[in-house]
């Protein structure tokens, strides 16, 4: 469960990203978050990762008020996150294994865990075949495939997919954001910024539009309603 | 998709709070054990990681831990070497002795019973008398100056009695007076007492073990800093890697260990490289310093640096690198935030 209550961010240059924001996303629920360029997409989704804290308010998230989680609890706070990106960011240098089993190592899973989580995730992301291969010799659809298992190797309560398909084509886009569907159907609550708000139509889900740190509109709410009562239930 | 494989996948995706909250109520123990074992393995993983890094770029790696080396290597061989002059020197210290150099007319008999005569004094604990021909005969063979000395007539050498003075006696006053006194007896051309070059030999050595406390000072800073700087460029080498790791929960203490133990690697190696010149240099000296004993007619062996001193070389280049690495990462991690 994700719930701001008037959140304001304010960056230390003066720059106000978001303004006096309400949201209440229900756990299990999938939501796209778009608007324009500066429209505060990222930063919501960087507060909800704790990666800045914002200004005013209060987040709440999984019944943890982030006023309350000091800072050397944020790693085990970020455990229960998944991050996919645009620039997807695997490590170069690592295996294709070495960088989806990354939070298991930093989580202390041991070796055969790590084996089997990672093998489940990159066959998820039909990637199996390439465990041992590294990012350079994969196409860009791959390596966000990769991208996609390093963010749900872990089991993440929470998936945040910041413009994960930006660097797509259509077709890929659309598989990609399906496979998304197929983590949230299994109770992963799952935020995605994007810019492409033709796609986003079209996937029938929750839809919140920013525009200059504000909401602009909410689509799609029926989605959440579902989601509340699996929640109770 | 068939039904046995969307089962697994249920399972990865389960969302991790759930997963905690269907979990038995694991008792205090087994979960410390448990937090035990995982900081064991997390360490196990770093230690062989930062190893790894090293056969990754064995070249960078080897010169780092060689500067290290020489660095380690130079105050302690001066060490070394100061021990070993101390050691020598306090060989000396307890046979303080006179040595009398009897006039030319004095043959051989005449100088025996006046050695004999001398050990009645009371302020002289033993003398020994030292033929002018044993005298020469040993510095033939020791010198290497044999033939130059065959060259000669006659003996050079006069007849010489050693002095040692009666040892609750050794204060200053006391061996000055002694020395007046063999010195006015006519048998004796001139009576030699080492005191002088041995007290500026003292003065001298503590001048030198202050200048090695400087100078090993000055190396252990160095030392710092090329760790320090080493750690600092593969912290930015690797900064993608610790943003990625900061966001998926990595603790600064997981972050930093990798540097940590790479800290502790060159340290180490640059110990054994110290420990290997000096070991070398060792081997190296021994067989002239055996030589130049052999002619002061002392069984002296160059001290080497034994197990103990060993083993201090080599902790103290691991104590630097941990320490030159965390003030690295101390300093540097910080700059690096996630995303
Ligand atoms: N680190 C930062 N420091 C200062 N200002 C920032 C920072 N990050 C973002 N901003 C500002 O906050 C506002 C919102 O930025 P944000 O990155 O959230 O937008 P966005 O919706 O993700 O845009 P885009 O679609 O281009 O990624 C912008 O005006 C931006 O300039
Ligand atoms: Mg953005």
């Amino acid at each position: 469960m994700i719930r701001f209550t008037n959140v304001n961010m304010t960056y230390a240059d003066g720059n106000e990203a978001l303004r006096n924001l309400n949201l209440h996303i229900a756990q299990g629920a999938m939501v796209y978050i778009t608007g324009r360029s500066g429209a505060g997409k990222s930063t919501l989704l960087r507060l909800i990762a704790l990666i800045d804290r914002h200004t005013r308010g209060q987040i709440i998230i999984n019944g943890q008020n982030l006023d309350r989680v000091r800072n050397n609890r944020i790693p085990l706070f970020r455990r229960h996150i998944g991050f996919m990106f645009q620039d997807h960011r695997l490590l170069q240098d690592r295996t294709v294994f070495d960088n989806v089993g990354l939070p298991l190592v930093i989580a202390g899973y041991r070796h055969q865990e790590i084996r089997k989580r990672v093998q489940a995730a990159l066959d998820k992301v039909s990637l199996l075949p390439k465990i041992n291969s590294y990012p350079m010799s994969l196409s860009g659809g791959e390596q966000q495939r990769v991208g996609v298992a390093r963010a749900v190797v872990h089991r993440p309560a929470i998936l945040l997919a910041d413009e994960p398909t930006g660097n797509l084509d259509p077709a890929l886009s659309w598989d990609t954001m399906k496979l998304f569907e197929q983590f949230n159907q299994v109770g992963v609550t799952v935020l995605i910024a994007s810019h492409d708000l033709d796609m986003i139509k079209r996937l029938q889900k929750r839809i919140i539009t920013l525009k200059s740190g504000r909401i602009l509109t909410h689509a799609g709410t029926p989605m959440e309603k579902q989601a509340q009562t699996n929640e109770t239930g | 998709m068939p039904e046995r494989q969307w089962k697994n996948k249920r399972r990865l995706m389960k969302p991790v709070n759930k997963r905690k909250n269907t979990r038995p109520n694991t008792s205090f123990k087994s979960e410390l054990k448990r937090r035990f074992d995982m900081w064991l393995l997390q360490h196990l993983q770093a230690f062989i990681f930062s190893l790894g890094q090293f056969a990754k770029y064995p070249l960078s790696s080897l010169l780092t831990s060689a500067v290290i080396g020489i660095s380690l290597a130079l105050p302690a061989s001066f060490y070394m070497l100061f021990d070993n002059v101390r050691f020598v020197s306090s060989s000396w210290d307890g046979s303080v002795q006179v040595t009398l150099f009897l006039q030319t007319e004095i043959n051989d008999e005449q100088a025996a019973t006046f050695a004999n005569k001398l050990k009645d004094n009371k302020n002289i604990n033993e003398t020994t008398f030292i033929k002018r021909a044993d005298a020469l005969a040993e510095y033939q063979k020791l010198s290497g100056f044999a033939d130059a000395l065959n060259a000669l007539d006659e003996n050079p050498l006069p007849n010489v009695i050693l002095v040692k003075p009666e040892l609750n006696n050794i204060n200053e006053s006391d061996t000055e007076a002694l020395i007046k006194e063999l010195e006015a007896m006519p048998e004796v051309d001139a009576a030699q007492y080492d005191s002088q070059w041995f007290k500026r030999l003292l003065y001298l050595l503590d001048i030198v073990n202050r200048v090695i406390i400087i100078l090993s000072t000055l190396l252990a800073v160095g030392v710092l800093l090329i760790i320090g700087n080493t750690i600092r460029l593969s912290i930015y080498n690797r900064r993608a890697e610790i943003e990625i790791t900061k966001l998926f929960g990595g603790t600064d203490s997981f972050i930093q260990r990798p540097f940590l133990y790479s800290g502790l690697w060159y340290g180490a190696f640059g110990g054994i490289i110290a420990w290997l010149l000096i070991g070398i240099s060792m081997q190296l000296l021994r067989g002239p310093v055996k030589q130049l004993a052999n002619l002061y007619a002392s069984d002296f062996q160059l001290i080497g640096l034994g197990f103990f001193n060993s083993l201090l070389l080599v902790g103290t280049g691991i104590a630097l690198g941990l320490f030159g690495s965390w003030i690295s990462v101390k300093r540097h991690l910080r700059d690096i935030d996630p995303v």
